[in-house]
């Protein structure tokens, strides 16, 4: 399975190396220098290389590459998305996952790291588990144990992790609150391909529901929908029941403790996808003189919700030199080095619809572009989730209290471009 | 304080400090010691002078300090293996704690020590944890299992662990199989026999399919993978394994997923293709891989690798969700172009307008390889889908005008595969085409324009003059260029001979004469001659009509397609090889030739293995094989060259035509051409030396071993010092000896014989020392015969029957290298049961299937058989198909390898037909030759 694991920034430099079998000298991460050398940029940096003994299997996260290498036949995707649990992990013990954080929390980022992968074989990923075997970094904590007097950083726990062995791995079991609640987060984010003509070449949802659940003792849970079958394809948590689902269209399950991801949804090209703006755009490039900028944003069927959060991203073609605009909204940038136009738009008002127009200098005497660029978009909608999903009711059995619950909703762009 | 405290620490003497550190009484500082010191390793830093002061801070009941302990023993135990013993005592004690936890951290650390001392004090414990009371102790073992098996396989197996690991498969707690079953089958990869040690019936199916259900993610896949080896017995079987498998597809780990559909995919085959519920279950799959397609670019990236198989087996089951295959902007490029791979083959009449409109978008995009290949798509596009083929030129036009330099070539290259789909449809366009020759300065390029060029020279009025251009600089072009260049002249002149031949000359002499390049001087003479002996025949085979190109391209190869369907979601299905292709330690285990037609390296390999087999002797003799193949007679059958590119159809008849009449001609005819001097080597040796090569070694003559191999000089005397060595192997009543002459050519007697022969492929060995009684006088022989056993030291030799001999005298020691016939390792319990034949027939994969002719059989089925039957070789079943007699025989090698074959034999004809399948494909050729001498003795 997995030999080693090596993290590495940016900037080329193995900071941090981990071996679960013999030692792989560092030399091995020359092969994937040199595959990051021939790619353009670092997300193109192909996640599977071949060298004459060894696989390396390499995911790219907050700018960080953490190169997994194998000797034998494995499922890359069985590799690919540990090393991302091992990221997820790191984010959730240390809030974030960047070389400081890693070398600040060097003793229990290789705990973790020895207590998720035994010879290779994942051991504990369940970041409930792991917290129960190693206590998170927490300054609340060490105020405790400074006050308690206990030795400081006392990070390991001694007792037996018991979820590990229950049938419901992903919930400690004990767990006590005085304010039980239970909140569910219904998130869909849109990605889509808009034409010229403002046309929808595709769209697509993908949705996911998190909870963060706060409840005493081992409650059993069930959630229903208004509207259940609008899903294409659903993806659960290990802890919903699927028999359940299959039959009657109900979530039912034990929730793990405090956050995580229920359930993720996906809602294919093949329906119809109501977008939520509309972007009016005019970009041309003269022969000689460079070229002259006009773009629109407004919302379109938002069901009387607000569009919040709008962001254009423009990445311009390399020949232009600078945009001189003006906005009747928000902020604009321009980085001449990475080519790439940003409008800072914000919440749009729909009687006012935000502008921006002006000139594109381009480097003279080159040829105008082959083509016009693309307009990334960001937005967010709160309190609509953009498929029309609505949760119906959530009933809890097995215990004795009334928990305080809670659903927000909230459509955000994906990865939406339009043509431009 | 965080840990980033302990990097900044680089004053001198830091070892020292840390060292009163650790034997500090305090337990606070020593546990603050213990993390500098773990931090100093983890960058890198040599702390390894500390190994006794931290091995001294093991003994503790603080836990946290006992795993930093652990932590610093796994690094440096294999640089300290006499200080690790220490540690040993601890570890022993940690075992038989109260505390699970402990016990569970302690067979744990033990099993990642890889030092050989500490693994035979491993044994206990680990025997004892794998029947602990706690599963969680119970699961760690298992995995320690193959720990160990990694560090001391041998030790495994004699301390009966396996069979330990096996009986876990039934633990009542799911985590427990699951590592059960990762352990197995780390174990399996790891070893090389290859035997699984997982048996799969339907008792262990259903222990497996119950614990799929509640182990974790990680536990799943491995269940998965090991459920997807089973063979259900029928089709019901497959359908309610499916049933219980289906639900994984909605697990949010995309390996599950991925896993289970494989499993999916594989069982399906066992069913009636248009059931109910193969519909059902193949709507079932399409969901989960569209949404993996959502996931990080690195899962999409595998996932878009299967699904590229997934709809080449089962074309229907994405034939709607072409969207999601539309590239996104900010892909990466390596998702991008799969994305791209997938979409032509998803297109079809029904979604052909989208598909264009958004190739055609693509090819205006930043990256070079991504546009490039776009402009691919869309021609493939046009060749695939017919209707969309007028649309698909003028996007390519439309293309061609944007005057980028790197559209317009591939835009040409595919142009030229569109006129050879769609012949007279398109010509029209040729003059926008022309237009464009300065701007073209790739190879493939160019020579695609030619080849447009000089198919319609008829219709371009300057094609000499566009012709002629590229000719002034034909010694720098590309091989490729210089072909098309030779081959497009030579259509020119055919159709207008009049003006032409001036230039036609000049090509010819360009490539006969001043080129180095022996494909290039190949077709210069063939043309040459050609035009000079019948213009008429010339015009037949170089203006035929070429065959239509097909419609798909890019498929991979059914049998290989069918394997990689069972490997999917391992790294074979993201390279779309076989793992034996690329898996280190597999390639001795199944070693699969493509026998797909026009794979030339598998051909040229089974050339090379022939040749390998058929080495000499004795080692330096390797020269005296030359001249015989030069006496050899080429009259052989005409070889077509496999590698010319395909839109060359019209002159691949020309050269095998060709070939064969300047064989038959002789050296002298050919000599007649212009520029005799190159011409005789010419035909022998370069063009098809490959595939004649093969012939002369295919021929049954120099497979001379057999039954009876009559003894073969072994050593000669001028090498032995005067000492002659003749023998021969044989095998009498499942003894195999070695039977040797040794003769004195030399004025002293000889005495004090000794034997020894190195490792080989079938560890052979002598079983006892070499006895020859009495000194050998001069001009004495004598006959020893040794018993060899198969139980000594075995290394795979190349060609697999090599042994090579040392043998010891009074004068000197002597070194020589023999072949082993293949029939003395076949054992007396070679036969198989029928039904178990039959499934081992079907079980072993066709691309394992080798087949030989052997001629000049004078016998009937009944005598053949009789006289295989003398060597082992046991016809399990004969059967009479269409007159055709048929006869299936198994044999066993003595090291466990079983060879099924089949012979067919035509009434009258004295060739029978040799097929033969085995796990190890490597055995063929020796099998092969074996059956040549067994029959012909």
């Amino acid at each position: 399975m997995i030999h080693s694991l090596f993290i590495i920034n940016s900037s080329g430099d193995v900071f941090m190396e981990k071996h679960w079998k013999s030692v792989i000298p560092r030399s091995i991460c020359d092969y994937f220098f040199d595959a990051q050398r021939k790619a353009n940029n670092n997300e193109d940096i192909p996640p599977v290389i071949t060298t004459p003994h060894h696989y390396l299997l390499s995911i790219l996260r907050s700018n960080l590459f953490f190169v997994a290498v194998c000797m034998t036949e494995v499922p890359p995707l069985f590799v690919i998305e540990f090393l991302h649990r091992v990221v997820d992990t790191f984010e959730d013990y240390f809030g974030e996952c960047t070389e400081s954080i890693i070398k600040e929390h060097y003793v229990v980022v290789y705990e973790l790291l020895d207590e998720m992968l035994d010879n290779g074989f994942p051991l504990a990923t369940e970041s409930n588990i792991l917290k129960e075997l190693i206590k998170p970094p927490n300054i609340l904590r060490t105020i405790a144990n400074t006050v308690t007097g206990k030795s400081k950083e006392y990070s390991v726990s001694a007792t037996l992790p018991t979820g590990q062995l229950s049938n419901v791995p992903w919930r400690r079991s004990g767990v006590k609150y005085t304010n039980n609640e239970a909140y569910f987060d219904v998130t869909e984010e849109v990605d889509a391909i808009i034409d010229k003509a403002g046309g929808t070449v595709t769209a697509e949802i993908q949705g996911y529901i998190d909870c963060c659940v706060k409840l005493s003792g081992m409650p059993d849970l069930t959630l229903t929908f208004m509207n259940s079958r609008l899903f294409d394809d659903i993806s659960f948590h290990p802890c919903v029941r699927l028999k359940r689902w299959e039959s009657e269209r109900v979530l039912s399950f034990i929730p793990p403790d405090g956050n995580s991801r229920l359930l993720s949804y996906h809602i294919g090209p093949q329906s119809v996808v109501a977008i939520p703006v509309y972007i009016r755009h005019n970009i041309s490039f003269r022969d000689v003189g460079g070229g002259r900028l006009d773009i629109t944003v407004g919302p379109k069927q938002t069901m009387g919700r607000v569009v919040e959060g709008v962001v254009l991203e423009i990445p311009m073609p390399k020949c232009v030199l600078n945009c001189n605009l003006t906005v009747t909204q928000g902020k604009y940038t321009f980085d001449p080095v990475s080519k790439l136009l940003n409008w800072n738009i914000g919440r749009i008002d729909p009687t006012k619809l935000p502008n921006m127009r002006g000139n594109i200098s381009v480097q003279s005497g080159s040829p105008p572009p082959e083509s016009n660029p693309i307009i990334n978009v960001q937005f967010v909608v709160t309190q609509r989730a953009l498929s029309g999903l609505k949760v119906n009711r959530l009933d809890i059995y097995g215990e004795k209290y009334n928990p305080f619950k809670g659903v927000k909703y909230v459509t955000k762009a994906g990865r939406f471009q339009v043509r431009t | 304080m965080t840990d980033s405290k302990y990097f900044t620490t680089t004053k001198k003497g830091e070892i020292f400090e840390l060292k009163s550190e650790l034997n500090s009484d305090k337990k606070e500082k020593k546990k603050e010691a213990v993390k500098k010191v773990i931090a100093s390793m983890t960058v890198g830093k040599d702390v390894s002078a500390l190994f006794p002061d931290v091995v001294n801070c093991m003994q503790t009941d603080n836990l946290e300090l006992k795993k930093l302990v652990y932590l610093y023993l796994m690094n440096y135990a294999k640089s300290q293996p006499d200080m690790a013993i220490m540690a040993v005592n601890t570890f022993v004690k940690d075992c038989e704690d109260p505390n699970p936890l402990i016990r569970a951290l302690a067979v744990r650390t033990m099993g990642c020590i890889r030092v050989d001392k500490i693994t035979e004090y491993l044994c206990e414990p680990l025997r004892k944890c794998l029947k602990d009371e706690d599963p969680y102790v119970r699961k760690t073992a298992a995995i320690c299992v193959a720990k160990l098996h990694d560090i001391n396989a041998s030790m495994v197996e004699d301390q009966g662990f396996l069979d330990q690991l096996k009986e876990l498969l039934s633990d009542s707690n799911p985590m427990v199989v699951a590592n059960a079953v990762a352990s197995l089958t780390e174990i399996n990869e790891a070893s090389s026999s290859g035997q699984p040690l997982m048996e799969l019936n339907a008792a262990t199916m259903n222990k497996l399919l119950t614990a799929l259900n509640e182990c974790t993610e990680w536990g799943q896949v491995f269940i998965l993978d090991a459920l997807s080896q089973y063979s259900p017995k029928d089709e019901r079987e497959a359908q309610s394994i499916c049933e219980r498998i289906t639900p994984r597809l909605a697990h949010a780990n995309a390996a599950v997923v991925l896993s289970a559909v494989k499993c999916l995919m594989k069982f399906m085959e066992l069913m009636v293709g248009d059931s109910e519920f193969v519909k059902n279950l193949t709507k079932k799959l399409a969901p989960p891989l569209v949404t993996l397609l959502s996931s990080e670019p690195e899962v999409q990236y595998v996932a878009l690798r299967n699904i590229n198989l997934i709809v080449q087996k089962r074309p229907e089951l994405l034939k709607h969700e072409m969207k999601v295959f539309f590239v996104k902007y900010n892909d990466p490029i390596y998702v991008k172009l799969e994305k791209l791979d997938i979409m032509i083959r998803l297109a079809s009449e029904a979604n052909i307008v989208q598909v264009l409109s958004e190739l055609k978008e693509y090819a205006t995009e930043v990256d070079v390889d991504f546009v490039r290949k776009a402009v691919r798509a869309i021609g493939r596009c046009a060749i695939k889908v017919e209707t969309s083929a007028e649309r698909c030129v003028s996007t390519l036009l439309d293309l061609i005008q944007t005057k980028v330099n790197y559209v317009v070539q591939e835009a040409i290259v595919v142009i030229k595969d569109i006129f050879r789909k769609y012949p007279n449809k398109y010509e029209s366009i040729i003059s926008t085409l022309c237009e464009n020759l300065d701007t073209l300065d790739e190879p493939e390029a160019r020579a695609s324009m030619i080849w447009i060029i000089g198919e319609y020279a008829e219709r371009i009025d300057n094609a000499d003059e566009l012709l002629e251009s590229f000719l002034e600089g034909f010694h720098d072009e590309n091989t490729q260029v210089q072909l098309q260049l030779l081959t497009a002249i030579v259509k020119l002149f055919l159709k207008r001979p009049t003006d032409t031949q001036e230039l036609v000359q000049q090509v010819l002499s360009l490539a006969t004469q001043d080129s180095d390049n022996p494909d290039l001087r190949d077709r210069g003479f063939i043309y040459w001659r050609l035009l000079s002996t019948d213009p008429g025949a010339a015009k037949e085979v170089v203006l035929a009509e070429k065959p239509l190109i097909a419609e798909e391209t890019d498929l991979i190869e059914p049998t290989l397609l069918d394997e990689l369907i069972c490997h999917i979601a391992s790294l074979a299905s993201v390279y779309h090889k076989p793992p034996s292709a690329f898996v280190e330690g597999r390639t001795g285990l199944r070693r699969a030739l493509p026998k797909s037609s026009g794979d030339n390296d598998g051909n040229s390999d089974q050339q090379q293995q022939q040749q390998q087999q058929q080495q000499p002797t004795v080692i330096p003799n390797q020269d005296s094989l030359i001249p015989d193949l030069l006496n050899m007679d080429v009259s052989a059958p005409p070889v077509v060259p496999a590698a010319q590119p395909a839109y060359t159809g019209g002159t691949l008849d020309l050269l095998s035509g060709g070939l064969d009449s300047l064989l038959g001609g002789g050296g002298a005819d050919a000599a007649a051409a212009p520029a005799a001097g190159a011409t005789p080597p010419v035909g022998g040796t370069n063009t098809s030396s490959a595939g004649l090569l093969g012939d002369i070694f295919g021929m049954p003559a120099t497979a001379g071993q057999g039954y009876n191999v009559p003894k073969q000089l072994w050593l000669p005397a001028n090498r032995g010092k005067g000492m002659e060595i003749t023998g021969t192997f044989s095998r009498r009543n499942g003894i195999i000896s070695m039977d040797l002459t040794i003769h004195n050519k030399a004025m002293q007697p000889i005495s004090n014989f000794a034997i020894q022969l190195n490792k080989n492929s079938f560890g052979i060995s002598p079983s006892s020392p070499l006895n020859v009684p009495a000194p050998v006088a001069p001009n004495q022989s004598v006959d020893v015969s040794l018993i060899l056993a198969t139980t000594g030291p075995v290394q795979r030799m190349d060609p697999l029957t090599n042994l090579q001999v040392a043998i010891k005298n009074s004068v000197d020691v002597f070194y020589f290298a023999t072949v082993m016939p293949m029939h003395i390792f076949f054992t007396e319990d070679g036969a198989m049961e029928k039904r178990v034949f039959l499934s081992t027939w079907k079980d072993i994969p066709s691309q394992n299937e080798v087949q030989f002719n052997i001629d000049n059989v004078n016998m009937n089925a009944d005598g053949i058989s009789n006289k295989l039957q003398a060597s082992n070789v046991f016809t399990i079943a004969k059967r009479n198909v269409e007159g055709q007699d048929m006869l299936y025989q198994s044999i066993k090698l003595t090291n466990g390898i079983w060879v099924l074959t089949e012979l067919k034999l035509q009434p009258g004809n004295t060739t029978i037909v040799l097929s033969l399948k085995s796990r190890a494909t490597d055995v063929a050729q020796g099998i092969n030759e074996a059956f040549q001498g067994i029959l012909h003795s």
